[in-house]
């Protein structure tokens, strides 16, 4: 029997999700069935087509597999999980949609996700509430050994190296300021994104240092948004509503030491997403140099520039210059983040991003359209360098 | 004493021997004694060598400064008081890595390569925390 290849066996069918808001009376459950009603729509599909469901959970209150089934009534799953992987979940969780499509164990696979980032989850009132860290394991040595001297949270885990790579190779907060800048250029052309006040560099730079080296505008906004998609094999997308977009690479990657950031060997690379792009790459059969938009989860300015240089798209150490004069916004050699990402449209735990790489290929995003986009990379990093690929064609 | 609002660590079985010895002010960390390799965190096995030998080593807390953040904005009441505060990334002289303060250095003089070293401070009856404090090299 031949080696089985998941290349471009699989395609995202269906896309949904909220209004993204600063403020919602519904509850999550609610924004997630709805996404969920949105994403199955849109594919052309009905309710009891789903026979998979992949639900998102980075802490507790979020919608489980058996909840998702209750409320939808779903009747037929055969095929259900969910990745623990931070950020980097959804992402990551793709290759395994394809893999059961291909081996026949599932048809119809629905992912979902998102919080109420603003209403429910403020991380900016976690000093009020005295809820320092999620209880979630993989904590386990920050919550013993950083958390009782004051490491509080990502801006400290991600900010440390982030200073390292300063140190190392000159990295400058006005690099990062232009990663923000061009989220919220493109912000500004989607009418879905919460981030639609112009900011400049100089805004960036003004901006309060909140963990240096990280101001206010190097983190993801906080929103209340729940997203959705579907995978389906190619054979049945061909017969759907929307144009297909073909899965064509996968790839999930794990650093080393995957619980801090504190002993990695490493701290200027995210290891787990370097190793995810490699394999998805690979699979796909294409290099960094035939993408034509990049659409990567962005909690924070720093770790995108890291990512651009582990999924080499520049070489390490060379993601400061590579984001700066222009590249990296519409009308530049590598548009990033063409919705606003987490930084300016909302944070869906890289569902957003997802999401814009599949109306970049079908060619609806109207004023934000990347001309020609053929190839859309698409990269998620989570908790400590954790990382999840998929490359999408139309 | 005033009440102790700071997050305190929740040791495991395989975490005490670290706080124990940290209450007693000396710095211990895990060593492979089929390889000799230190280890920070604490692990069940060696990362080098799988062996689930060890012992807890006392350590000289002498290192240096190999990154730092410094927090502006609290994001557990606890630290309220303290910002703005430096949290260094110190590198041991056994060649691994802790995080934790820096003792009476403004944070405008935090810098990469300050060689430092380990100082107790008991900041309960129960726990004992290692920071840092600055050395001549």
């Amino acid at each position: 029997m031949g080696e089985i290849t998941l290349k471009d066996q699989c395609c995202i069918v269906g896309v949904g999700h909220t209004e993204f808001t600063k403020g919602t009376e519904k509850t999550v459950l609610a924004m997630h069935v709805e996404s969920c009603l949105k994403a199955i729509e849109d594919a052309g599909l009905r309710v009891e087509d789903i026979d998979a469901v992949v639900p998102y959970s980075v802490s507790s209150n979020l919608t489980c597999n058996e909840q998702l089934m209750h409320h939808m009534g779903l009747r037929n799953v055969g095929y259900s999980f969910t990745k623990h992987q931070g950020g980097a979940s959804m992402v990551a969780s793709i290759q395994d949609a394809v893999m059961a499509i291909t081996c026949g164990l599932a048809n119809n696979v629905l992912f979902v996700g998102g919080r109420k980032g603003f209403s429910d989850q403020r991380i900016s009132d976690m000093a009020a509430k005295k809820v320092a860290l999620p209880p979630l394991p993989q904590l386990q040595w920050v919550m013993e050994f950083e958390l009782p001297l004051g490491n509080v949270g990502v801006g400290t885990w991600y900010g440390a190296g982030a200073r390292r790579h300063m140190h190392e190779y000159g990295t400058t907060s006005r690099q990062f300021g232009a990663i923000a800048v061009a989220c919220r250029k493109h912000a500004e052309l989607n009418p879905n994104a919460v981030m639609q006040k112009p900011m400049t560099i100089e805004d960036h730079q003004s901006s309060k240092m909140v963990i240096d080296p990280f101001r206010l505008f190097d983190f993801s906004i906080e929103a209340d948004a729940a997203a959705a998609f579907v995978i389906s094999s190619s054979k049945r997308a061909r017969d759907l509503r929307q144009p297909p977009v073909y899965i064509m690479g996968v790839g999930e990657g794990h650093p080393d030491v995957p619980t801090c950031s504190t002993e990695k060997k490493c701290m200027t690379e995210m290891q787990g997403f370097k190793d995810a792009a490699k394999r998805a790459f690979a699979i796909a059969g294409v290099a960094p140099k035939d993408v034509d938009a990049v659409q990567i989860h962005d909690g924070m300015t720093y770790p995108v520039l890291c990512a651009l240089e582990d999924a080499g798209f520049c070489k390490k150490g060379e993601g400061g210059p590579f984001v700066e004069e222009g590249r990296i916004e519409l009308g530049g050699e590598l548009p990033l983040n063409t919705s606003g990402g987490a930084l300016s449209e909302a944070h869906v735990g890289g569902l957003n991003h997802i999401i814009e790489g599949v109306r970049q290929l079908r060619g609806q995003c109207a004023e934000r359209q990347v001309e020609n986009a053929e190839i859309v990379f698409v990269g998620a990093y989570g908790d400590f360098g954790d990382g999840g690929v998929a490359i999408l064609r139309r | 004493m005033a009440d102790y609002i700071k997050p305190l660590p929740n040791p495991t079985p395989e975490t005490l021997p670290f706080w124990q010895a940290a209450k007693e002010h000396r710095l211990v960390i895990q060593r492979c004694t089929s390889c000799g390799k230190y280890r920070h965190y604490p692990r069940l096995l060696c990362p080098s060598c799988n062996s689930a030998e060890m012992e807890w080593a006392s350590v000289t807390g002498r290192g240096e400064v190999y990154t730092y953040t410094i927090t502006h904005r609290p994001f557990h009441p606890g630290f309220a008081e303290d910002v703005p505060y430096a949290m260094v990334t110190v590198e041991l002289e056994e060649g691994v890595r802790m995080v934790s303060r820096l003792l009476d250095v403004p944070t405008e003089e935090v810098a990469i390569g300050t060689p430092v070293a380990v100082e107790f401070v008991d900041v309960t009856d129960e726990f004992t925390l290692p920071m840092f404090r600055r050395r001549r090299a």
